[in-house]
């Protein structure tokens, strides 16, 4: 299936990328051929196949229900852009 | 005795042991070759001369009070995709330029707990998506035997740190081939092991189902010694696998004698280059003298293989990359108006071309309405690339071709080019390994127009000692892998006299 500019948008926007007006027709053409390369994947048959997640197809291991974790609250703060009194700072969300 | 420049972590480890000479030595010197080559190759990002200086001191302290071990003092670097506790940790991001990572990777734990020293954090392209370490904010790295070509990517600056001598050995993470192809194009020896003999744990998340550590080196024996040091189970890592670990140095001599290789038929058809492909015959008919057999075998769907990972990486990229988003880490843009221009414009400045793109084709890829077209259809295949190997398995001991099907090509050939599919054709021979959870190798094969060329080597899960063994006999009987860029007290680089 062929994409147009406004599927371009709207991907940018679900995976939340500003592009402009440039890199968004430079993405029309970039990611037209990637997926040209992967539809070849359509010519194979695959209908006898389980899907594959996961080189091993293991379950997940579950460990026991407890607190491994240390408090770092502070430590983990001085990485943020904006924090205060123990708060990451946003933009205001509600008026 | 060897110059101490020139030698690997085991001829360290002997000549710190006999008191040749003291870790901060050897430390020093390397940091001063750093110093000396650095703004050219541009291998490093960031150079912890103190913690290395400290570390040595620490490490000959320990040395003299008898409490060393086996590797300690010897000197390393790691990729700058592990978390590395006070120091930055980049992933070649803008993104996270000035992330001070909180805490260590295990594979960076593991190495402390040997007394090892970093040297610092090199290259690398930008989240690890990149075949030539073009895509790293930081600028591309060079080719030390040519620097008007690439390192290969996306390990490329420890790449070109080994080869140039700039550390003994440096680790890498592997997701689609991005051990394997800088080992091929550098000239040295690469192992990426099995999906989960090595902790994910503070190693920055590109695509989870693939990724796994692993280390450049100049000789199957070092590699053997890292590869010991960081694997092993982690509960920090739910992929991590409980086995117990190998000594792979008391495998490594073991006789090749009956050893079945398998030739996938796909890996030398059309595409290889013909030249390369002689010195990947030579290198098989070295195995036939020490008795191995050769068998061709066939992987039915590996054409397929490049087309399935650009469904799986990037879906699962999108994902993981989900978490930069401004707040908690790494880069926000400047005076946001609200939460969602934030969102926004912090991704849009903090990612670089290729990580953009790789988000994009993963996000559209799981997008309801392509989802089973896409994903589904492209796990599916990853089952079949899958059997094939099992098939291969069941009549051959290990699987060998080229790693690349040619040498190093010139910086800006490829990543300028407004395909980007050209360079994602680069792993046309390593990502199906990746695919499975296999583990594979890399090995210098020999020389075409001065520039080296790598043999790949895939086994079963968890095969890495025979893969070392395999690597190691190969290397007693042939001196590829001693080769280097020039000649001096390293490689030939300006500044050896």
């Amino acid at each position: 299936m062929a994409l147009a500019l406004k599927d371009i948008e709207n991907i940018a926007h679900l995976a939340r990328l500003q592009l402009s007006e440039a890199e968004k027709t430079e993405a029309l053409d970039s990611i037209s051929s990637i997926l040209s390369m992967i539809d070849q994947m359509q010519a194979l048959d695959t209908a006898g196949a389980d899907p594959l997640s996961h080189g091993f197809d293991a379950s997940q291991r579950l460990r026991p229900d407890v607190v491994t974790e240390t408090d770092q609250r502070d430590t983990l703060l001085k990485l943020a852009p904006n924090a205060a009194e123990g708060l990451f700072l946003v933009p205001k969300v509600l008026e | 005795m060897t110059h101490m420049m020139n030698q690997g972590v085991a001829e360290l480890a002997q000549s710190l042991a006999r008191k040749d000479f003291s870790s901060v030595e050897v430390t020093q010197a390397f940091l001063d070759r750093i110093q000396l080559h650095n703004n050219d190759l541009n291998a490093f990002v960031t150079i912890t001369g103190e913690q290395a200086l400290a570390q040595a001191k620490t490490a000959d302290a320990m040395r003299a009070a008898g409490t060393a071990g086996p590797w300690t003092g010897v000197p390393f670097a790691h990729k700058d995709i592990f978390c590395t506790a006070g120091v930055r940790t980049a992933c070649g991001s803008r993104m996270l330029d000035k992330f001070i990572a909180p805490y260590n990777a295990t594979v960076v734990e593991k190495m402390n707990a040997a007394g090892m020293v970093m040297l610092g954090k090199t290259n690398m392209d930008e989240f690890a998506m990149g075949s030539s370490n073009e895509t790293s904010w930081y600028g591309p790295v060079k080719n030390p035997w040519d620097r008007t070509l690439v390192p290969g990517g996306s390990s490329g600056g420890s790449a070109s740190a080994v080869a140039a001598h700039l550390c003994p050995a440096a680790t890498a993470t592997d997701t689609g081939g991005s051990i394997r192809q800088p080992a091929a194009f550098c000239g040295l020896t690469g192992i990426k092991p099995t999906y989960g003999r090595i902790s994910r744990w503070g190693m920055i998340a590109f695509a989870s189902s693939l990724d796994q550590a692993g280390v450049l080196t100049r000789s199957a024996e070092d590699a053997a010694i890292l590869l010991h040091t960081m694997s092993g189970f982690d509960p920090k890592d739910s992929t991590s696998v409980d086995l117990p670990v190998p000594d792979y140095l008391a495998t490594l001599d073991k006789p090749l004698k009956g050893l079945r290789i398998g030739l996938p038929k796909q890996h030398f058809a059309e595409g290889l280059n013909p030249q390369v492909e002689k010195l990947i015959r030579d290198a098989l008919a070295e195995f036939e003298k020490q008795g191995a057999i050769l068998k061709e075998v066939s992987l039915d769907n590996s054409h397929l293989s490049v087309s399935a990972y650009y469904v799986i990486a990037p879906a699962e990229a999108s994902a993981n990359l989900s978490r930069y988003d401004g707040v908690r880490y790494g880069h926000r843009c400047d005076k946001p108006v609200d939460l969602e221009d934030m969102y926004k414009r912090s991704r849009a400045e903090g990612f670089g071309a290729e990580v953009k793109r790789r988000i994009m084709v993963g996000t559209y890829a799981l997008t309801a309405g392509f989802y089973d077209a896409y994903y589904i259809k492209a796990q599916k295949i990853r089952r079949l690339i899958k059997d094939d190997f099992d098939r291969a398995f069941s009549e051959v001991d290990v699987i060998m071709g080229p790693t690349s099907p040619h040498t190093a090509f010139a910086l800006g050939s490829k990543h300028k080019q407004k395909d980007p599919v050209a360079m994602y054709l680069e792993d046309i021979y390593t990502i199906a390994v990746n695919l499975a959870g296999l583990p594979g190798m890399s090995i210098p094969a020999g020389l075409l127009n001065g520039l080296p060329v790598g043999l790949q080597i895939v086994g079963r899960d968890f095969s890495e000692g025979q893969l070392l063994n395999i690597a190691h006999r190969f290397q007693q009987a042939t001196d590829w892998h001693t080769r280097t860029p020039g000649v001096g007290a390293g490689t030939g680089l300006k500044g050896d006299q």
